[in-house]
């Protein structure tokens, strides 16, 4: 491990992957601000400039810088504005908009930028930890336990989508894989679903497809419904926080960044559950009279989402880096890029190419200190980026996705298959369908079918399911994870209704 | 009927489609070596086309329970939002993909960030073209020159 970190820091230190480092938080944090624009579309939107890189260590370190960036510059919007820009920072805004209408907007952000700084490093410790331990395990799975891992990925992803929804997310999950069939198949080099149209040879490209599915729907939405902005007046100080309140927030730091990265670890819980997770853990937690305070303003209630929700980013590396299973749709992006730059993460990876590894994980301790001095002394003029005017914003949102899909592809006619399906994720959105594992799906798709059809041919059949007891054990766990939200969602309607009380 | 069960119907359309090509026509051009294969270019979509169908059937016939959210935009009540400003904007985009080829790319953007905005309302006419070509030639040299991506900057005619 130590050589191995050694490398990482050599890696890491190099200038181009410092600048990386520091240009990809800048980028984040800005971009994260604005109410709309999720990690999911910014990571979208910087793909074609990390992938025309053409270095992997250093795209890959740019584009995890992004992502903590728009975690940690969401939270700016949440405090200020009571505007979350990201899903994963909503929780923030419960008690950090109280407190900057108390007038405690300074020590709101920088309980913020504490909470976040320890919950990413010591996510990126655990990392370091138990990324190669998971690593070792993976390497003795097999094509067969591949397929069923993936499966279980999916089924996941279905399950944590919430009550009433499971269906909804198996459903969109299906169609992202049927849409990965769509042109010509790695293993048989013939084109199928193609309809004869040439343009579909290649498949959907997954930029567009990652544009219209995230950044087209929410600048639509942005456009349809105007959010009320701008933060005239708004006083920014009082930055420092007590030696009392720094002893009442360690504990809540503590566990939380423990607890935000095992449940980042979870291939479809990310920052978003991590953070409710953990504001409704402190809730339940805390004495009486400091759960009075929860919504009011309570420090406690800040702190808990901020570190849970940095921590979960970094946990959603692990599944991406050692089994190449992303655990989120922003890792799913993340893993779409390392593809394009010829890097299949997996098990292998460490052994492959451990500069790579190492030098993510060491700009991770880089990132979060870049953002750590980032957001104490500059907040006041970060936050004037809120006052860019929605009329010149939108058209440059909307200019960014179509350049997004040009440059990868070159082709005009991408654009065209853009905005038809950005209709159509509107659509979809508007009904209350997920998006993200339609691109889960799309993206899994190709190496699911892959690694399905290579233990078919090394059976010769189907057989492998229940001769290989691992593969066997994980197929039950997805069908579990599948059947067992709409079980307990009816024994809740039933108990409800007074009739499951027996049991 | 909601909005969510027309779409899982026409979900339902797609996948039955799909599934047709899959169980009954896909097969008809493999190659005779192929067919002693286990597996089969249609075996996969086969497999993904019953649980797509069966999928969208649970939700078209309601037999999940789901809570009803209030969502961010009630689609019933869509034209109480700025409807005509986002369909403006999408016909934008696509003119946008139509003419950057044969127009170049300096004069279709530098017209799609200033109509942008001038559909959402905007109405400083030296500000909103400032804006617009300065942002298109900054965007332009990091593309063109940064990147070393090609993007005709001018017509044809022009000699781009």
């Amino acid at each position: 491990m130590l050589e191995g970190l050694l490398i990482g820091l050599q890696t890491a230190m190099s200038f181009q992957n410092l600048a990386m480092v520091i240009a990809g938080c800048l980028i984040g944090t800005f971009i994260g601000m604005l109410p709309g624009l999720g990690p999911m579309s910014i990571i979208a939107i910087m793909i074609p400039v990390a992938i025309s890189m053409g270095d992997p260590s250093a795209a890959l370190i740019l584009l995890a810088g992004v992502y903590y960036g728009a975690i940690f510059g969401g939270s700016t919007s949440s405090i200020l504005l009571n505007a979350p820009g990201v899903a994963g920072t909503v929780a923030s805004s419960f008690d950090g908009y109280p407190m900057t209408k108390k007038g405690k907007a300074g020590k709101a952000l920088t309980i913020a930028a504490i909470a976040s700084f320890v919950g990413g490093t010591i996510g990126a410790i655990l990392l370091m930890i138990f990324a190669p331990m998971l690593s070792s395990v993976a390497l003795l799975f097999h094509s067969a336990e591949y397929f069923a891992l993936m499966v279980v990925g999916l089924s996941a992803i279905a399950a944590f989508a919430g009550t009433g929804q499971v269906a909804k997310a198996i459903l969109m999950t299906v169609f992202g894989l049927i849409m990965a069939t769509v042109g010509e198949g790695t293993l048989f080099s013939l084109p199928r679903f193609t309809g004869g149209i040439m343009d579909l040879q290649t498949g959907f490209g997954f930029i567009t497809l990652a544009m219209a599915m995230f950044a087209l729907p929410e600048a639509l939405f942005l456009v349809l419904k105007p959010k009320e902005a701008g933060s005239a007046g708004l006083e920014i100080k009082d930055l420092r926080i007590t030696g009392k309140e720094a002893r009442t927030i360690a504990p809540v730091i503590g566990r939380q960044s423990l607890q935000g990265f095992f449940i980042g670890v979870l291939p479809g819980a990310g920052a978003t559950i991590a953070s409710f997770l953990g504001y409704a853990v402190e809730r339940n937690l805390a004495s009486n009279e400091e759960q009075e305070e929860f919504g009011k303003g309570s420090i406690k209630g800040l702190a808990a989402p901020e570190t849970a929700n940095n921590a979960a980013c970094t946990g959603s590396f692990v599944p991406l880096l050692t089994l190449g299973i992303p655990g989120s749709g922003t890792t799913a992006i993340l893993l779409g890029a390392l593809i394009a730059l010829n890097i299949s993460p997996g098990p292998r990876l460490m052994i492959d190419e451990p500069q790579i590894f190492w030098a993510v994980i060491m700009s991770m301790f880089i990132g979060n200190l870049v953002l750590l001095i980032l957001n104490l002394p500059l907040i006041p003029y970060i936050a004037k980026i809120l006052s860019i005017p929605r009329n010149f914003l939108i058209p440059f949102i909307l200019f960014f996705t179509l350049m997004g899909a040009y440059i990868g592809q070159n082709n005009a006619t991408e654009l065209l298959i853009l905005v038809g399906f950005g209709v159509c994720a509107t659509a979809l959105k508007f009904s209350d369908y997920p998006l993200a594992p339609l691109l889960i799906g799309f993206i899994l798709g190709g190496m699911l079918e892959d690694n399905f059809a290579r233990s078919m041919q090394l059976f010769d059949g189907i057989s492998f399911i229940w001769e290989r007891p691992m593969t066997l054990g994980l197929l039950i766990i997805a069908a579990i994870l599948i059947v067992l939200p709409s079980f307990r969602a009816r024994r809740a309607r039933l108990r409800a209704e007074g009739v499951a009380d027996g049991d | 009927m909601a909005l969510d069960r027309w779409i899982a119907l026409i979900f339902l359309g797609i996948c039955l489609v799909y599934g047709y090509t899959a169980w009954f026509t896909m097969d008809a051009n493999l190659a005779p070596f192929m067919k002693r294969n286990p597996i089969w270019p249609s075996t996969f979509p086969k497999a993904l086309s019953v649980l797509a169908i069966g999928a969208s059937l649970v939700i078209l016939l309601g037999i999940e329970k789901s809570e009803a959210k209030e969502p961010e935009i009630d689609y019933r009540r869509l034209h109480e939002y700025k409807l005509g400003q986002a369909i403006v904007l999408l016909c934008l985009m696509v003119a946008y993909a139509i003419c950057l080829r044969p127009v170049g790319f300096i004069i279709s953007t530098t017209s799609f960030l200033f109509f942008g905005a001038f559909v959402l309302g905007e109405r400083k006419w030296i500000l909103m073209a400032s804006i617009a070509i300065i942002n298109t030639m900054t965007v332009w040299y990091l593309v063109q020159q940064v990147l070393g991506i090609y993007m005709r900057p001018l017509p044809g005619f022009l000699g781009g």
